[in-house]
């Protein structure tokens, strides 16, 4: 058992440095669900309620897909397994995703791995106690959940299935990263590998839901949803996520044994030994930094609009057969009027993951001042102001070529089939440029902090989860007034088909350039390095 | 203007912790200035201010006649500046981060630039994150040395060479004082600092303690001498460190007592003599020592 030596003691280690982000990421996933719950509680609170809620949602294709389909509509349980179950698991995928790519390669990339495996430490111990970091995570998060399922008076077999279900695609894509984590050489591109396959399984089980049924079966994401918590407790669909760990992880450990360490699959090309005349700037080497990342996230957002948009037509026409919301779409304003607010709602999320890119894109600023790099470049002939400008140019301007390429693909798509290309390709590009003041003051608040509490830079993304949550669930929870009104996303109009005014716009926008500058007066103020 | 770097009563805090204490730094243009200190003694944080990326807290600090915080971008036209741990980004290639950042403060001699690579055997073509930690500091150095700037600011630059490639840096810096070019060169090995440096400042807990040409540093402190003698050797009460076997005689003594040591050790009659200034070490480890009350004069 000596590859194996010294995993108990790294194991620890693992998770006293996690001891705040761990936590952290427990305490939001676990409150997404219950908050769900509970509100579901007081809004449905008979079992009639329930029922001819599901039925409405039954027949939306474009819910289905983004959701998946109601297992058990006669119980709160049943109803939060469906709202939550895909979203819960895409969420204990990302925090074991994270957290072992943390423990492995990025520690790797930063050479302490080296300072620890000269130690009596066994070559699959680091990696072993990475897994086991996210295993301790995983059951954690499943036993929060149940236990607040439980606590809010659900049966005792669904409350234990979700909570399982959504460990087990926590450790699924623990697994997933552990192998990423040796193809790639950097952490970065580890994070990269294991959330594209994340994203993959989203995509495959939403084209499962909405469409074709197998295909979901392809996603571990799908098999989440396949274990049907209240709705008949699928016990073996459990193995399938375990049975695939299981394998990756397999896999993992012959690449360990195999490569040296600090090397990945992926072999370093040489690089010019000059560089190009246009390399002479702070601006240039911003645009040279993030220009990768901004390729990675304008595929991600055309294939969310080749999704979202080519599965529109299918939700109105499904929302068209269901008798018992006939009503509900007259009100919506016909069949224009439940595409418009498909599309709204689809355009309104887009926005919120741009906002995802945004702040990343700032924070790049922090990345580069900690690591020591910004420190020769400013001791050039480089201004603060202009250092900060060059990476600044992508959460202003990335942000916008992200909502125009996905809302473009979405129009082409939705146009494509409903026949006729013209319209949608005009008003989806502009309706997601519209998010833009909301995404801008996310960066900004991001901006903000970076500038002037540089030590508690991290804050940018709970702005960033505030901002997320209360829009996202705050109608969901019946949050008051003051407090949707918080979030700048609770400001933008409904678009398309929704009234535009200028005014909520305009201030957004305004108080996205005072939180700048007072960002950028910071930063110009403070020491640095 | 004679001064290329003039620091008064510099002061920095880092929360509780005092990281300058009334620092002061004269450095005269054209000279090679070594910058003395142990780990934490505040020699990158004075650093960092001359390079207006902190900002004091008093004191005042006037780089090539200007504000290094006020006037950084115009001032960092003139310098160039080695940080002891380089880091360089992993997807640019040495060849483009020498580039970069010679641009960056407004240019580089493309044949020296070729030169320095083929003297420092620096291969351009890895990338960032391939070069080993002193492969890492050649490039920030080809890329400091192949400008025309008039301030080199050196921190702890050859922590990863090997002796042929501080060589090569000898010479380079060398090259750099005969085309008339400011040193500022903060080190930790001795034997550079003694090769290298016109005058010394050495700083401890954020203090200067001592500044000055090695001749004059040295004039400060002890002399060691070593003698044989005809006779048993006569009381020191003086000396420091005496140690006596027999008719030799080891011990160290203050400038100013020199002459009565010689006095005493020729009236009891002297086989050989050797005397040796202090080294730089010896200089160093004094004032570094952590204050202890002083060894009372003979220990025989």
């Amino acid at each position: 058992m000596s590859a194996y030596a010294a995993t108990a003691t790294l194991h620890r280690l693992a998770l006293r440095r996690d001891r705040i982000a761990l936590p952290a990421w427990l305490y939001a996933v676990t409150a997404m669900v219950l908050s769900t719950a509970f509100s579901f509680r007081t809004l449905y609170a008979t079992e009639q309620d329930r029922r001819s809620f599901a039925a409405s949602i039954a027949g939306n294709g474009s819910l289905r897909a983004l959701y998946g389909p109601v297992h058990d509509a006669s119980t709160i349980g049943g109803l939060t397994a469906w709202r939550m179950g895909v979203f819960g698991a895409v969420l204990a995928g990302l925090m074991s995703t994270l957290l072992v790519v943390r423990h492995t390669r990025a520690e790797e990339e930063d050479g302490r791995l080296e300072l620890v495996a000269a130690a009596a430490v066994g070559r699959r111990a680091p990696l072993t106690a990475a897994l086991l970091a996210a295993l301790t995570a995983d059951l954690l998060l499943g036993a929060l959940v149940t236990g607040g399922l439980l606590a809010a008076g659900q049966g005792v077999a669904g409350s234990v299935a979700f909570g399982l279900a959504l460990a087990a695609a926590g450790v699924f894509f623990a697994a997933v990263a552990a192998l990423a984590a040796q193809l790639a050489e950097t952490g970065r591109a580890a994070n990269g590998l294991a959330g594209a396959a994340l994203g993959l399984a989203f995509v495959l089980r939403a084209i499962g839901d909405g469409g074709p049924h197998w295909v979901s079966w392809l996603s571990p994401i799908g098999w989440a949803e396949q274990v049907r918590a209240f709705g008949g407790d699928r016990w073996w669909v459990l193995l399938l996520p375990l049975a695939g760990a299981a394998a990756l992880t397999a896999g993992a450990y012959a690449l360990v044994a195999r490569r040296d360490l600090g090397a990945g699959l992926l072999p370093q090309r040489p690089g010019p030994a000059a560089a190009a005349p246009s390399l002479a700037t702070p601006a240039a080497l911003a645009r040279r930094l993030q220009r990768g990342p901004l390729i990675g996230w304008c595929a991600g957002f055309a294939a969310a609009g080749a999704v979202f948009g080519g599965l529109a037509q299918g939700a109105v026409d499904l929302v068209g057969q269901n008798r018992q919301v006939a009503d509900l779409m007259a009100r919506l304003g016909g069949r224009q009027g439940v595409l418009d607010s498909y599309l709204a709602a689809i355009v309104n999320l887009l926005g919120m993951v741009a906002a995802v890119y945004a702040v990343q894109s700032v924070l790049r600023l922090r990345t580069e001042e900690v690591s020591g790099r910004a420190e020769p470049v400013l001791a050039g002939a480089v201004s603060r102001l202009r250092w900060a400008a060059g990476h600044l140019l992508f959460p202003l301007l990335g942000t916008a070529l992200l909502l125009a390429v996905a809302g473009a693909v979405a129009g082409l798509a939705e146009g494509a089939t409903a026949g006729g290309l013209g319209q949608a390709l005009v008003r989806l590009p502009l309706a997601a440029l519209a998010q833009l003041p909301a995404v801008w003051l996310t960066a900004a608040a991001a901006l903000a902090v970076y500038g002037l509490l540089p030590r508690w830079t991290a804050a940018g993304w709970a702005v960033l989860a505030v901002f997320l949550l209360i829009a996202w669930l705050g109608p969901i929870v019946r949050l008051p007034g003051w407090a949707l009104d918080l979030s700048p996303f609770t400001h933008l109009p409904h678009l398309p088909g929704g009234d535009v005014t200028a005014a909520p716009l305009l201030w957004l926008t305004a108080v996205a350039a005072a939180l700048a500058t007072a960002g950028l007066v910071g930063l110009r103020r403070r020491d640095l390095g | 203007m004679t001064t290329a770097i003039e620091v008064t009563g510099l002061v920095k805090t880092f929360g509780r912790t005092r990281a300058l204490d009334g620092l002061d730094l004269t450095v005269a243009r054209g000279e090679v200035h070594g910058f003395l200190g142990p780990n934490g003694s505040g020699k990158s944080t004075t650093i960092r201010i001359l390079l207006g990326l902190f900002r004091a807290d008093s004191g005042t600090a006037v780089l090539l006649g200007g504000d290094p915080w006020r006037d950084a971008v115009d001032l960092h036209r003139r310098l160039a500046y080695v940080p002891g741990d380089v880091t360089l980004w992993r997807n640019l290639s040495g060849g483009e981060a020498i580039d970069l950042l010679g641009r960056l403060r407004g240019g580089l001699d493309p044949a020296r630039r070729t030169e320095l690579l083929e003297r420092f055997e620096l291969d351009p073509t890895k990338k960032g994150r391939a070069y080993s930690k002193g492969n890492r500091q050649k490039v920030a150095l080809v890329a400091a040395f192949a400008s025309d700037a008039d301030l080199l600011v050196l921190d702890e630059p050859t922590s990863g060479l090997d002796p042929l490639m501080e060589e090569v840096f000898r010479s380079c810096v060398a090259e750099a004082r005969d085309r008339g070019a400011t040193v500022l060169l903060s080190s930790h090995i001795l034997s550079e600092v003694e090769a290298l440096c016109d005058r010394v400042s050495i700083i401890r807990a954020g203090r200067t303690v001592e500044s000055g040409t090695l001749t004059e540093l040295r004039h400060l402190t002890r002399t060691s001498v070593e003698a044989e003698l005809v006779g048993t050797p006569p009381e020191l009460p003086f000396a420091h460190d005496l140690v006596v076997t027999g008719t030799r005689l080891r011990c160290q003594v203050d400038a100013e007592h020199l002459d009565a040591l010689l006095r005493a050790l020729t009236a009891v009659g002297v086989r050989g003599l050797t005397s040796r200034p202090p080294t730089l070490e010896e200089l160093f480890l004094r004032h570094y020592e952590p204050v202890a009350p002083e060894p009372t004069a003979a220990t025989r």
